[in-house]
C-alpha cells in the first residue's frame, strides 16, 4: 500500500490522475473501519488532511447565495459554524456517530461513501445542493439528485474529488428525523429530511435507507406545491398532512434487514413525514423568528 | 514509512509503520504509550479516545500517516506520573497522586473504575467536555458527551458521578458559578 499526501489541492488532483485506484481519506471513519476489518485493502491511500483550503467554507453563487463547504469541514465544525444557515444539515449532522465520529467525520466522506443510509444525503436533498467535483481535467457541479447511482455508488470518475458540496441557505424552515435504535451511534433504519422554501412556494424532501440510494420523493412535493395554503397563516390540515406521508412512504422502495423490515421502514417514513411537515408549518406560520440569519463572513 | 508526531508534548516519530495502519497501533505498539486501549477497532466503544490537534478522536479511526506532524495528548499525557493512590502523602504534604489530572482523581473518587479498560478513554472524553464548558454540564449533555464510550461494568451512574464531581472542581478552580448564565433568555 501507499501513503500520498498531497500538501496543495492541485497535488492532490495530480496524484488522484496518476494514480485512480487511490482510495482518499479525509476523516477516515469509514476508510478505516473499512481496513481495520479488513475488508479490503485499498492500493493506496490519498490523505486529504494536509489539503489546508478543504477545511474551509464561504459564500459563492452570483444572484442566489450558497454556502461553499469544503471537503474537510468537519461535522463539528458544521454544527457549530454552520447550524443558522444549513438548520436541516445541521440536525442530521448532530446525528451520526459520537462527538469523536464528529469531530473527524465530513459530508464530503458520506458522499464519497455514498451509503443510502448516510445521514448527510436527505437534507442535502432537500435543500437542492451541488456536488463540486474536480479533477486535471476541470470542475463540474453535480446536483445532488444526480450525484447517487446505486447502493455505495455516487458519479465521480476515477480522478475526481470532491472540493465541496454547495449548499444554499434556508429559505424557510427545515427539519431532520431518524429512526434508530438508540439516540445515539446509530445507523439511520430510515430518515427523512424536509425544506420548506416558502417564497417559492415549494418544499423540498429526502428519504434515506429506504431505497438503494438516498432519493426525493417528487410526487409528495408536488403534492405540497399545489395544496398547501402558502399564503394563509393557519393551521396545517390533518388529512393534508397524512396525504403528504402516504406519498413519501409510497416513494420509497426499501428492503428488510437486519435493521429493519420494509414494511416498518414505509411506516415509519409516512409517519415521520406528517410530523416533519407539522413542524416546519409551525415554525412558518410563527413567522420570520424560524428564518435563518443574515449572511456575513466565511470561516478562516 | 516513517511517521513523525508530537505526543505529549514530545516530538517522537516511529519506523516500518504500515501505511493501513491507525495511529492507535503505533501510540501502542510503536511508541510505548498503552493508555488509550484497543477494543474494537470500529469507532464503536471510545476506548481509543485521545486529542488530535486539540479535539478528540477515536484513534483507532485516524491513519498513522495522517498524524505526521501533528499534536496527540493520551491519557498518559494528562498526568505527570508519580503515585496512584490518593490517601499516600508525600514528605511535602502533597497527595502523592500529585500527577493524576484531576478528572482521573475524581473517576477514582467517585468508584467509576472497575476493570478499567474504557476509563483511559472515559477520561479523556470528560477532560474535554469539561475544558469546553462553562459551569456544570447537565446531565443530558455529559450524556451526549459520553455517548462515544462504552462501559461493560460500572451502568455508567459514578462515571456521571466522576464527570460532574471533576466540573464542579474545575468551576471552583476557576472561580465561574456552577451554573452558566441562562442562554437565549431571548427576544423573540
Ligand atoms: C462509530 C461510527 C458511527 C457512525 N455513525 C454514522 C451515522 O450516524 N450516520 C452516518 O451517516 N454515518 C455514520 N458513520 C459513517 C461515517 O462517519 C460517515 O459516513 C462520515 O461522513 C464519513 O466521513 P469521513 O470524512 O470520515 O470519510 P472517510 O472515511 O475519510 O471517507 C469515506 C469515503 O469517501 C471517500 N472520500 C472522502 N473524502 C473524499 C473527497 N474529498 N473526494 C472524494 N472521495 C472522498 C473515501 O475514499 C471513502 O470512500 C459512522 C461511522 C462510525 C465509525
Ligand atoms: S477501539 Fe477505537 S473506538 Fe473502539
Ligand atoms: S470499568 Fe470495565 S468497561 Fe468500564
Amino acid at each position: 500500500m501507499d501513503f500520498l499526501r498531497p500538501g496543495t489541492w492541485e497535488e492532490a488532483l495530480a496524484m488522484k490522475a496518476a494514480r485512480p485506484d487511490a482510495t482518499p481519506i479525509q476523516g477516515g471513519t469509514d476508510v478505516m473501519v473499512e481496513i481495520n476489518l479488513d475488508k479490503g485493502r485499498p492500493a493506496a491511500l490519498l490523505d486529504l488532511n494536509p489539503v489546508a483550503e478543504l477545511a474551509e467554507w464561504s459564500w459563492t453563487g452570483d444572484g442566489a447565495p450558497m454556502l461553499r463547504v469544503g471537503a474537510g469541514v468537519t461535522y463539528a465544525r458544521l454544527i457549530a459554524e454552520l447550524g443558522g444557515w444549513l438548520p436541516g444539515l445541521a440536525q442530521a449532522s448532530r446525528t451520526v456517530g459520537s462527538p469523536q465520529i464528529r469531530n473527524r467525520g465530513t459530508v464530503a466522506g458520506n458522499l464519497g461513501a455514498a451509503s443510502p443510509a448516510g445521514d448527510g444525503h436527505p437534507p442535502l436533498l432537500a435543500s437542492g445542493a451541488l456536488v463540486e467535483a474536480a479533477s486535471v481535467r476541470g470542475t463540474r457541479l453535480i446536483p445532488i439528485a444526480e450525484f447517487y447511482l446505486g447502493v455505495k455508488r455516487n458519479a465521480l470518475e476515477d480522478d475526481e474529488l470532491i472540493r465541496a458540496v454547495h449548499v444554499p441557505p434556508a429559505a424557510g424552515p427545515q427539519y431532520f428525523s431518524k429512526i434508530g435504535t438508540r439516540n445515539a451511534m446509530v445507523i439511520a433504519v430510515c430518515s427523512f429530511a424536509i425544506a420548506l422554501r416558502p417564497e417559492e412556494r415549494r418544499a423540498g424532501t429526502g428519504i434515506g435507507s429506504a431505497a438503494p440510494t438516498p432519493r426525493r420523493a417528487y410526487a409528495a412535493e408536488e403534492f405540497l406545491a399545489g395544496e398547501l395554503d402558502w399564503d394563509g397563516r393557519g393551521p396545517l390540515d390533518p388529512a393534508l398532512a397524512r396525504r403528504f406521508g402516504e406519498l413519501v412512504a409510497e416513494a420509497a422502495s426499501p428492503i428488510d434487514d437486519v435493521r429493519g423490515r420494509a414494511a416498518y421502514r414505509r411506516h415509519a417514513l409516512g409517519v415521520m413525514a406528517r410530523r416533519a411537515l407539522g413542524w416546519a408549518w409551525t415554525d412558518h406560520t410563527a413567522g420570520p423568528a424560524g428564518r435563518a440569519p443574515e449572511r456575513s463572513g466565511d470561516s478562516g | 514509512m516513517r511517521v513523525n508526531v508530537s505526543v505529549n508534548g514530545e516530538r517522537m516519530s516511529a519506523d516500518d509503520v504500515w501505511e493501513g495502519e491507525s495511529l492507535l497501533y503505533v501510540l501502542r505498539e510503536r511508541l510505548g504509550l498503552p493508555g488509550a486501549k484497543n477494543a474494537c477497532e470500529q469507532g464503536e466503544c471510545g476506548s481509543c479516545t485521545v486529542y488530535l490537534d486539540g479535539v478528540t478522536v477515536c484513534a483507532c479511526l485516524v491513519a498513522a500517516g495522517q498524524a505526521e506532524g501533528r499534536e496527540v495528548i493520551t491519557v498518559e499525557g494528562l498526568s505527570s506520573g508519580g503515585g496512584t493512590r490518593s490517601e499516600d502523602v508525600s514528605a511535602e504534604g502533597e497527595p502523592a497522586d500529585g500527577g493524576l489530572d484531576e478528572v482521573q482523581r475524581c473517576f477514582v473518587e467517585a468508584g467509576a473504575v472497575q476493570c478499567g479498560f474504557c476509563t483511559p478513554g472515559l477520561v479523556v472524553q470528560a477532560h474535554s467536555l469539561i475544558a469546553g464548558a462553562s459551569g456544570v454540564p447537565a446531565d443530558a449533555e455529559i450524556r451526549e458527551a459520553l455517548a462515544g464510550n462504552l462501559c461493560r461494568c460500572t451502568g455508567y451512574e459514578k462515571i456521571l458521578d466522576a464527570v460532574r464531581l471533576a466540573a464542579a472542581r474545575a468551576c471552583a478552580a476557576r472561580d465561574t458559578p456552577l451554573v452558566p448564565p441562562q442562554q437565549g433568555a431571548s427576544d423573540d
